[in-house]
């Protein structure tokens, strides 16, 4: 069962450059038809046809969940890493089909919460765009704490705060100001709800503050999708299908996978949903597990390996595939 | 397609009767010449016309009535709807996925009209003509789960996905086998499955579960379940169970063949779009074994399945007591033949019952 089992044909019909870094897209359906709702948090993966290469990015969505008339992503720019945020913001124009897949969430609100506390860094701002939509239109109860460097990297901070001027707040880095977090999450109502989208930095402190301040754990939220990084090429064996995937510096695991037209499972693309599972029949070298879904034991183990973030160094690895 | 709707009693005077087009298409749960319990989920999607595996919501020529024995259950125990009040979105994800569904698949029977949130629904085998707002639920005259389930044959639980697990934490059941939604609401995957001899040590569960949280807006899954029961009583609840537990022991030679019949469920699961939950209707299917002895093949398998099963299946889908019966019917069909592989009745090919 793959994401996006079910696919969208889908044109680009704006793209917007917000600031140095984020650009946004809004797609329609190429067939005219209306887009699935979708719960606020919820992602796309978009496919990217760049050359002879295919890369599937997930990408939070933020439109209208309720009743989209379109689906909109904001891609923030980074330069470091294997290319398909470039790959958007240089090659993908206004006209230019695409394909999406139907929405996936692992990031959604827990309705029975009585309040939903939502902490935000950077681009981790996008996820949330959806859930106060979603959240306005049902008279949801919710503050905003977003952290951006700078003004003018502050994506949506204008909208934010014009729309919701007494449930947003917005911490500039530049001007030194700080989430004062433990005061932030000391004074909340019993039922509250507290969700986390940024930097790992940002994930981890969010989490160990509310852990130690005795916020049940079923009470934290947090979305935390690892981009594949580039590694060392490396040649993986698939069992069951007989095949050798080469992967290149800049490819995932998964993606050879799927080059070599082997259908493999997954959900979130980013190391966070368990669904790309793999076993490891046989490996002589080091699995670099780059995921957080596996335990620690599994890793020691070494019989497993999600092909979406992890890679490999070493002479053999057959996988059960 | 047009449908002729029967005029029929689930209690009492027990009238269903299923016609020889409803027989056709009853879905047999067996396979091979045996069960195992198994999860056996695949994905729902349209195959065999004329099958129940045609529409994403089946209707059938039992609709009207069954939906008639509902009300006069719900009229009688409130209770057997419920919905927790974070689940109200997950109910209109559920209704427009019906309905959506009804008036593509039966446009004859079903009509839904949008303009923006003002939607028009129109039923005509019930009779109904109402129009709503969309995620308004002070324009309908029940929740949006209870609206819909009450003009939707099968029971329907609607299940939050939080904390790795699934929650059943709204539910409209009304012709369940054996459980209660008054007891089971609120709780986990795990917990309302606490009663499956077997299947815990099997460990399907856990893959069960985790099936079930990765399934995804526009591919639903599916699986048969089966059970048995005397007389076509569709409210088989704890809460009912001093009308059919005594009917179990009613049951003689003479009577076995009209009177028992194989219960099936058609479970299928949907992935809700504004909520994230997950929908569980449960459909069931009922024939008498007579009608089922009609079908070469079915009377064939029904026996050896019965005759083969493990105690302690047969004793949590409650009819230990009646199997040596069931087998002296049932043995009656059986000429020792091959069968084929599948569940379909397969009447052109199988041969006819050779004694
Ligand atoms: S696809 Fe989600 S962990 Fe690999």
């Amino acid at each position: 069962m793959s994401a996006g089992a079910e696919k969208i044909a889908v044109t680009v019909s704006e793209k917007v450059v917000l600031n140095d870094l984020v650009t946004r897209f809004q797609f329609k359906r190429t067939d005219g038809g209306s887009f699935p709702a979708f719960s606020g948090g919820a992602h796309t993966v978009i496919e990217m046809k760049d050359g002879d290469m295919t890369r599937l990015n997930p990408y939070s969505l933020m439109s209208n969940p309720l009743t989209p008339e379109f689906y909109e992503v904001s891609i923030r720019r980074d330069s470091e890493g294997r290319g398909g945020s470039m790959f958007m913001h240089d090659q993908v124009n206004v006209g230019d089909e695409m394909v999406l897949s139907y929405p996936v969430n692992l990031f959604s609100l827990d309705l029975r919460a009585r309040k939903q506390l939502l902490i935000a860094g950077g681009i981790g701002i996008t996820p949330f765009i959806a859930q106060i939509k979603q959240m306005s239109l049902m008279s949801g109860n919710f503050e905003l704490h977003y952290s951006v460097r700078t003004k003018s990297l502050g994506s949506y901070v204008d909208d934010l705060t014009d729309q919701h001027p007494n449930n947003v707040h917005i911490y500039y880095d530049d001007q030194d100001q700080q989430i004062e977090l433990e005061h932030l999450l000391s004074g909340q109502p019993l039922g509250t709800h507290v969700y986390v989208c940024g930097p790992k930095g940002m994930i981890n402190w969010v989490r160990s503050t509310a852990e130690s301040l005795g916020w049940p754990e079923s009470s934290i939220h947090f979305e935390e999708f690892l981009a594949p990084q580039s590694g060392k090429p490396f040649s993986a064996t698939l069992a069951k299908s007989n095949v050798t995937v080469d992967v290149g510096e800049h490819e995932s695991l998964l993606e050879a996978i799927e080059r070599a037209g082997v259908d493999a499972p997954y959900l979130c693309r980013g190391g966070a949903c368990g669904q790309c599972e793999t076993r490891v029949i046989e490996h002589d070298g080091d699995i670099k597990h780059h995921d957080h879904w596996l335990e620690d034991e599994e890793r020691a183990c070494g019989d497993k390996i999600m092909p979406c973030v992890s890679r490999f160094e070493g002479k053999t690895l057959v996988l059960d595939r | 397609m047009t449908i002729q709707f029967n005029d029929e009693t689930f209690k009492d005077d027990y009238t269903f009767k299923n016609s020889k087009e409803a027989l056709a298409r009853f879905p047999f749960p067996f396979h091979e010449d045996s069960y195992m319990y198994s999860v056996n989920l695949e994905p729902h999607v349209t195959s065999r016309p004329g099958s129940v595996y045609e529409m994403g919501f089946d209707v059938d020529e039992h609709y009207v009535s069954e939906m008639r024995d509902r009300a006069e259950v719900l009229a009688q125990d409130p209770l057997r709807s419920q919905s927790l009040p974070h689940m109200t979105l997950a109910g209109w994800d559920f209704l427009e996925l019906v309905m959506e569904n009804k008036s593509k698949d039966y446009p004859d029977l079903f009509e839904l009209h949008k303009d923006g949130n003002k939607w028009r629904w129109i039923n005509k085998p019930l009779g109904i003509d109402d129009t709503f707002t969309f995620l308004d639920e002070t324009t309908l005259p029940y929740g949006p789960l209870e609206y819909i389930g009450r003009q939707t044959q099968g029971d329907h639980v609607l299940l939050d996905q939080r904390e790795d697990n699934l929650w059943a934490d709204a539910g409209i059941v009304t012709t369940q086998a054996d459980w209660s939604l008054d007891f089971d609401i609120g709780m986990n995957f795990f917990q309302w499955h606490a009663p499956v001899p077997l299947a815990a040590e099997l460990g399907v569960f856990k893959r069960a579960l985790k099936f079930l949280m990765n399934i995804q807006l526009g591919a639903p899954a599916r699986r048969l379940n089966w059970t048995m029961t005397v007389n076509p009583l569709l409210d088989t609840s704890p809460e009912n169970y001093a009308e059919w537990g005594i009917q179990k022991t009613e049951i003689t030679p003479e009577t076995i063949g009209s009177k028992q019949h194989l219960r099936v469920e058609l479970q299928t699961l949907w992935r809700l779009p504004r909520s994230n939950a997950l929908v569980f209707p449960i459909r069931c299917y009922l024939a008498s074994f007579e009608d089922i002895a009609t079908v070469p093949k079915w009377g064939r398998r029904l026996h050896r399945v019965v005759r083969d099963i493990p105690d302690e299946l047969a004793t949590y889908k409650g009819f230990i007591d009646n199997k040596p019966l069931m087998l002296d019917f049932l043995s009656k069909f059986d000429d020792g033949l091959p069968t084929s592989d599948g569940i379909w009745p397969d009447i052109e090919t199988e041969p006819p019952l050779q004694k």
